[in-house]
Parts: C-alpha cells; structure tokens; sequence
C-alpha cells in the first residue's frame, strides 16, 4: 500500500514540475513537428505512400523524441541534488521509478495525440474511424519506451556524454516496440483497417517484461 | 606463461584442425560448391558469440548479486569477446550471401536480429567507456547488459514474426534441413575449436581485466595517501 501512496504522491510531485513550467511538452511537441515536415521531403506523401510508411515514420519520430524527452527525468533529480532525499522518503525505490514512468508515459501519450491530428492531415490519412485502438496501440508503445526509457536514463545520466549516450543505449533496446507499434499501426491505417491482436498482445509481453525486470533491478540503478 | 602458451598452442592445433576438415574433410555441397564451406565458421561463429553473451548475462547477473569485482570482469570479457564473434558473423555472411543469394545484405529475421545483438553489445562496451569510477562503471554495466539480455529474445521475436513477410532468399531449403552426416561431424568440430578460441580470448582478456582493476586500486590509494 505504501508503495502506491509514496508513488502517487511522487506523480504529483512530477507532474506539478512539468505542468508549471511545461518546458519538456512544447519542446517535444515542436520536435516532432519539426521531424514530420522533414520526413516529408523524403518520399513523396500521397495518401497511399503515407498509408505504406506513414506508422514507421510516425513511430520513429516517437521514438527520437523520447530518448530526447527521456534525459531530464533523472538528471534533473541528479543536478538539484535531490536523488538521495527522494530515496529517504520512499520505503522502495520502486516507488520512484514507479511515478516516474507512469508520467513519462503520460507526458508522450498526451504528446502523441496532440500530434496525430496534424499527422493525419499532413499525410492525408483517416484517424478518427481507428482512434480507440490508436490510443491503445499509442498507450502501450508509450509505456514500454518510458519503462525502459526511465531505467536507462537512471544509468545515463550518471555517465559522461549522457545526451548522446541515452538514444545510444534505449533506441537499439526499443527495437521490438518499434516493430510491433509499426506493424499495428500501419494495419489501423490501412485502406480496410484491421487491428493485429498479436501484435497488440507482444507490446503488452514487453511491457511486463521490463516492469518486472525494473522492480527486480531498480533499486540497484540508485544505489549511491 | 608456460601453461598459457601450450593453451594457446593447442587451440591454434584445433583451429587448424576444423579449417583443415571444413576445406577438406566435408563433402562439396552439391548446389552450392566451395562457397558454402564459410558456413563452418559463420555457424560455429554465431553459436559461440551467444555462448559468450550468455556468460556475460550470468557474469553480471553474479556481479550485482555478489559485488565482487572478478564477476565484473568475466562480464566484460566475455562481452567484448562475444562481440568479436559476432563481427566474424556478420562479415562471413554476406561473404557467402553474395554469391549464393545474389545480394550482399537483406533485412532478414536472422540478419537484422544478428545486427540488433551486435548493437546491443557495442552500447554495453561504450557505456562502460564513459563512467569513471569503478564500482559504479560495473554495477551500471551490469544492469545494462542484463537489460540487453532480456531484449534479445524480444527482438527475435519481434523480428521473426514481423519482417519475414517476403520469401527468404534461400536457393536451397531451409537451412539444417538434409544436412550430411559427415558435414555435421565438421561443424560441431569447428564449433568445439570456436569454443577453445573463446576460452583462450576470455582467459586472456579476464587476466587484462583484472591487472587494470588492480591498477585503479594502486592509482587510487595513491591519490588519496
């Protein structure tokens, strides 16, 4: 129980920080618009073209965006020197890593749906008939970024070259989200759209797998 | 240094050995001729890269368990030299992909995987590069290499299931299928050979390891004296 309790209360400590300053949200945001008006000098964005590379594109600039978003959460803790009173206040370290993701996971999926809109019209794609299993497939793409995402940025932002070593470590370790989340997405914006169970299925597979290695590993990541 | 060197001495008799089998001894394959004679030491290759990534799995799986620095060690050696490996692989392949499929490269399951891994391992290497103090660089290290462990068989996964929608551009069968007993013979020789290099680079590079661990204790305790 007291995990929940000190987890909650650290959400609200999180999301507090972010929604005063709203710096890590408009800077994503603006990221990624900025990396999907680039892509579209890449090929040639016809509706039909967009429906064939539009998810991959889509899920890459997700994923550029989060190992970028991703570095603060620890670093910030680490730069205000705030790392050891957080490990005081909670019984397990859990809770810490716990409130964290779930607001890295927040702060994406609210990046991620300001952003489809404009994608759909840029691209030329029909979102709205697919959008309940978009925000799915968006929801749990996101939490596996932000569960290994925030194991990861606790080892990197103890490390020299963290800016460059965080995308280094997570985007290799993120290859079967992006497999998975392009594969489902890409059938949801298909001509006649179709939702892939399995794939949907394995994005869960992987999530637990790496919450389950986080709450087994995690408190060694912030051992002093 | 005797010991080491009639070690080292009787896996290069080995190695000659299963070159010598693989050139000689194994059957010409049929349709492919000569070219396919690499595949003894691109399998035995592959097989020995994952054996030494799966002793760096239990090397730091120990080392956050126990804390001692040998596991420390083990965990990076045999990281590095799972490493070297898997580069033989992933140079041997298209070496015989090229004139038996036609291409250098394609973004097949076993090949994209394979390069995933080879990725996986080099961040592990790097990121024990760029964190100064000891215990810190190997407990780190530890927990990343461990989470890299518990990728791979996703990313097999993901990517058996997902990216081999195209037919494999395979002139023969499936590969295994309706092997020469005689070729097996060779191959698991060559593995066994693979294997005694491995132990060989391990044993070596630990020792490396360990006299650079040493250094930093002497290094430190000077600097603070």
């Amino acid at each position: 129980m007291s995990l929940l309790s000190n987890s909650s209360a650290l959400l609200g400590k999180e999301l507090r920080t972010e929604f005063r300053s709203r710096e890590l949200l408009t800077t994503t945001v603006v990221f990624i618009v900025i990396i999907l008006v680039l892509f579209s000098f890449t090929f040639d964005p016809t509706s039909d073209e967009s429906r064939r590379f539009g998810s991959g594109l889509l899920w890459l600039a997700f994923l550029f965006a989060a190992s970028l978003m991703l570095q603060p959460c620890f670093l910030r803790e680490q730069t205000n020197d705030t790392l050891a009173a957080l490990r005081l206040a909670v019984a397990d370290p859990f809770a810490i890593f716990l409130a964290k993701l779930v607001a890295n996971t927040l702060f994406l999926l609210v990046t991620e749906l300001l952003l489809l809109p404009l994608f759909a019209v840029m691209y030329n794609v029909p979102v709205l008939p697919v959008l309940p299993q978009l925000v799915l497939v968006f929801f749990l793409g996101s939490l596996g970024i932000s569960v290994a995402g925030t194991a990861l940025s606790a080892i990197s932002a103890q490390a020299r070259m963290r800016e460059l070593l965080l995308p280094l470590l997570l985007l290799p370790l993120l290859t079967p989200i992006l497999v998975a989340s392009t594969e489902v997405t890409s059938g949801l914006l298909d001509r006649s759209p179709y939702v892939q169970w399995k794939g949907i299925g394995f994005l869960g597979v992987f999530d637990l797998v790496f919450l389950t290695a986080l709450w087994l590993f995690g408190e060694y990541l912030l051992e002093e | 240094m005797k010991k080491s060197a009639s070690g080292a001495l009787a896996v290069v008799v080995l190695l000659g050995a299963a070159a010598y089998a693989s050139f000689f001894i194994a059957p010409t394959d049929a349709k492919q001729g000569l070219i396919y004679r690499i595949l003894f030491l691109h399998v035995a290759s592959a097989w020995t890269g994952l054996t030494a990534f799966f002793i760096c799995f239990v090397a730091n799986l120990l080392y956050v368990w126990r804390r001692k620095p040998k596991w420390d060690w083990l965990g990076v050696s045999a990281g590095e030299t799972g490493l070297v490996f898997t580069t033989v692989v992933l140079v041997s392949g298209p070496i015989w992909a090229h004139p038996v499929w036609g291409i250098w490269w394609t973004w097949d399951a076993r090949l994209t995987s394979t390069f995933v891994l080879w990725l996986l391992y080099v961040a592990y290497l790097l990121l024990r590069t760029l964190i100064e103090e000891p215990e810190r660089r190997a407990l780190l290290s530890a927990l990343f290499g461990i989470f890299a462990f518990v990728d791979v068989p996703l990313v097999f996964g993901s990517i058996r299931w997902w990216r081999t929608q195209h037919p494999q551009p395979i002139i023969m069968g499936e590969p295994g299928s309706g092997l020469d007993p005689l070729m097996y013979k060779v191959l698991f020789f060559s593995w066994f050979a693979m294997l005694a290099l491995m132990t060989l680079l391990l044993r070596q590079r630990y020792r490396l390891e360990a006299m650079r661990g040493d250094l930093e204790i002497i290094q430190r305790d000077r600097e603070t004296a």
